[in-house]
């Protein structure tokens, strides 16, 4: 298949299969892939908005054991560093988030033996109280709490929502292929089980993101296995709210990785928005890839520009710091050339 | 790479795409050969057609330059920060006095450029404040003792802003300073103090330094000795976008006639620690439009600079594909962006700079101080 037949394709919105697309990413330069993303992005979202969230990563407990290889954040139990956030610090937490003007909290943490299912549908609970939205528990978590109480993931989904959660967020894909995950992280769910989970989350009519952590060991060929299986999966149920690209930032003590930058970066953005022509919603990461390429980005396919992050603490811990509050961040969106509209983790308008 | 989109192909695959007018007109003029004029650069500057007008960069960047990006093995040396100026949008310059303030001696500038890590040196770049007490003969002998230590080293030294200061002191014209500077061992000169070319802008910010026409005379007179230069652009604090574009047009009409211009680098303004710290400074997509029209614009200026130190590793590899070719170099120990809070680190190895090139889809190519390949070791 020659590039130019696949340009085509793009430019009428015809699907791209594997072919198409490898073709596309191997031999279009880079502007051309984010030309034809731009404008599969304003087929899809016409308006000249992008949308941005103000919320707060809380990370509950840094205790884990699945210890994969990518992973900065985590500390094993007994470690001096090693913590699980207590009620009086979280709710200091939520405080601060309102008076912010925060709509939701992202609460995501290691997978730690010590927290049972009741624990977490507590703080579900007490969030829920503070009138905020919970975008919480990625597939890992989800499948480790069904483990841990002899419930079906099922079961586990229905309690959390029961308890007031709102969303399920997409971490904890990494690469969707085994032969990568058996890689990086051997102890964590399987590929088929993570999109079990959301399928599951689906059916339920609680709504999801999906995530793909890059650049590591994987291959162009996973890459698009990934973008492949979640498009299937979104095909039958529909319940992605959008997808969220990130290159894998590594740390002193993780996995070694030759970094390749922006320009990589912005071609897999691209490149998602081609082929992910059934999610509404691409969210740009300034918080790995700074301010200046995540407003670059925003012309590569993506209509988000994610969170202001009032917290953040895993990406940190690979020693990248980014910071943005809410008035830099719509001043980025502004001068980039599009209209700000702050949204919740449904990516409604608020 | 293959690039869909040749001045060639008129209609292209990109007929059903929404195109800015302005845009299709300014292509069709660098088809024709036509000059950009004052309107098509503001009409670059504020189309909402980002990677359109990427795209034409592009084209141009291509059709010189192909898939090489260009960089040099250099070092970076502020020998004083000393400065009587008192730029508002710099973060460097202490005042005659100050605990802080510093002035190296020749020697002392030769123990910078000395240590085994820098066998592939090429240049030294080596500017500085304008600090009233040295006499033109500290100048000559800094000069000399660089060139001593180092033979073969090239050093491009002294903004235009220096020169005249240099000149004042010794009573003496630009032009028999750059004389005795060029017999000394200058064998070209860096871009610097161009700032904007306003006089609006220079009286707001940097009223005590040489004016445009000032600065553009020195450079005519180093072109005339056979002395090449390059020039620069501050942008993002508070000029005009027509300013900009007013900017790019001066530069060229003078580069038409002295022809010693190498290189053109935009500057993004970095305002932490200066007294425009209230200011966001210029975002990514204003850094790459601007970045995208230089190339369009500057039809008779060779080379343009991503600088990484000012742009960030990200946006410089990105900014390749916006019509630059070159990235500066590895700039051991850089002082006067990191004193605004830059956030790029002080220097890169040369395998540093090449995997960032690599990176972004171009084959690394070092250069020297006149932009000829050079083979290392």
């Amino acid at each position: 298949m020659n590039t130019e037949r696949v340009v085509q394709m793009c430019l009428v919105g015809e699907r791209l299969g594997f072919q198409a697309a490898r073709t596309l990413y191997r031999s279009a330069d880079l502007l051309t892939l984010g030309r034809l993303a731009h404008a599969a992005r304003l087929r899809l979202n016409p308006a000249p908005v992008v949308t941005y969230a103000v919320d707060r990563n809380i990370n509950y407990t840094n205790i884990c054991v699945s210890g994969c290889r990518f992973c900065a954040f985590y500390r094993p139990a007994g470690h001096p560093e090693a913590y699980v956030l207590g009620r009086e610090a979280l709710e200091r937490k939520l405080e601060e988030t309102c008076r912010l003007g925060g709509t939701h909290i992202l609460f995501q943490g290691g997978l730690n033996p010590a927290l049972d299912l009741q624990w977490h549908q507590e703080q579900v609970r007490c969030m829920a109280n503070y009138g905020l939205q919970v975008h919480g528990y990625s597939p890992p978590e989800i499948v480790f709490f069904a483990r841990q109480s002899g419930l079906s993931v099922r079961a586990v989904i229905e309690r959390l929502m029961a308890a007031g959660l709102t969303s399920i967020p997409g971490g904890g894909a990494e690469i969707l292929t085994d032969r990568v995950r058996r890689r990086i992280s051997p102890e964590k769910v399987g590929s088929r089980q993570w999109l079990q989970v959301m399928e599951t989350a689906h059916g339920l009519g609680l709504k999801t993101s999906a995530t793909m952590m890059f650049g590591h060991v994987e291959s162009m060929e996973d890459r698009l296995a990934h973008l492949l299986r979640l498009r299937r999966l979104q095909d039958s149920t529909g319940g992605f709210t959008a997808f969220i690209p990130w290159p894998y930032q590594p740390g002193a003590r993780t996995l070694a990785a030759e970094t390749h930058g922006g320009v990589e970066y912005l071609r897999l953005l691209a490149l998602a928005r081609l082929v992910l022509d059934n999610f509404t919603h691409l969210q740009a990461s300034w918080v790995t890839q700074g301010a200046h390429v995540g407003q670059v980005a925003l012309y590569f396919g993506a209509d988000d520009l994610g969170s202001t992050m009032i917290e953040e603490n895993v990406v940190a811990a690979a020693g990248v710091h980014n910071r943005l509050d809410e008035d830099q961040m719509r001043h980025l969106i502004r001068t980039a050339g599009f209209e700000p509209r702050k949204r919740d983790p449904l990516y409604r308008s608020v | 790479m293959e690039s869909l989109l040749g001045f060639d192909n008129a209609g292209g695959p990109w007929g059903d795409l929404p195109a800015d007018p302005d845009l299709s007109r300014i292509r069709r003029k660098l088809q024709d050969g036509v000059r950009l004029d004052f309107e098509d650069g503001l009409a670059c500057l504020e189309t909402k057609d980002l990677l359109g007008l990427g795209h034409l960069a592009w084209t141009v960047r291509r059709s010189l330059y192909g898939d090489e990006a260009y960089y040099i093995a250099n070092h970076h040396l502020n020998y004083t920060n000393i400065c009587i100026n008192q730029c508002r949008f710099c973060a460097f310059h202490r005042i005659p006095g100050d605990s802080a303030g510093y002035t190296l001696t020749p020697d002392e500038a030769v123990a910078r450029i000395q240590g085994a890590e820098l066998d592939d040196l090429q240049e030294v770049h080596v500017v500085g404040g304008c600090n009233p007490a040295p006499d033109l003969d500290y100048y000559v002998r800094l000069l000399e003792a660089l060139s001593a230590a180092r033979p073969g080293l090239h050093l491009k030294a002294f903004t235009a802003v220096e020169i005249a200061h240099i000149a004042a002191r010794a009573g003496l014209d630009t032009l028999t300073v750059l004389e005795r500077l060029k017999a000394a061992g200058l064998k070209a000169m860096p871009g610097g103090g161009a700032e904007v070319f306003s006089e609006r802008i220079r009286r707001i910010l940097f009223p005590r330094k040489p004016d445009a026409d000032q600065w553009l005379e020195i450079h005519g007179q180093a072109h005339s000795l056979g002395i090449p230069t390059n020039a620069t652009l501050l942008f993002g604090h508070v000029e005009t976008l027509a300013e900009r574009v007013e900017h790019l047009l001066r530069l060229r009409a003078q580069q038409d006639l002295t022809r010693g211009f190498q290189c053109f680098i935009p500057l993004p303004f970095h305002p932490a620690n200066t007294p425009l710290s209230h200011l966001p400074g210029p975002s990514g997509v204003e850094i790459l439009k601007l970045m995208a029209l230089s190339r369009l614009m500057l039809d008779n200026i060779p080379h343009l600079k991503a600088y990484w130190i000012m742009l960030g590793e990200k946006l410089t590899q990105v900014a390749l594909h916006f019509g630059a070719d070159d990235l500066e170099g590895t700039i051991v120990q850089e002082r006067i962006a990191h004193q605004a809070g830059a956030a790029t680190a002080q220097g890169l190895t040369r395998m540093q700079v090449e995997t960032l090139i690599r990176g972004a889809g171009f084959v690394p190519v070092p250069r020297d101080t006149f932009h000829n390949r050079v083979v290392h070791a």
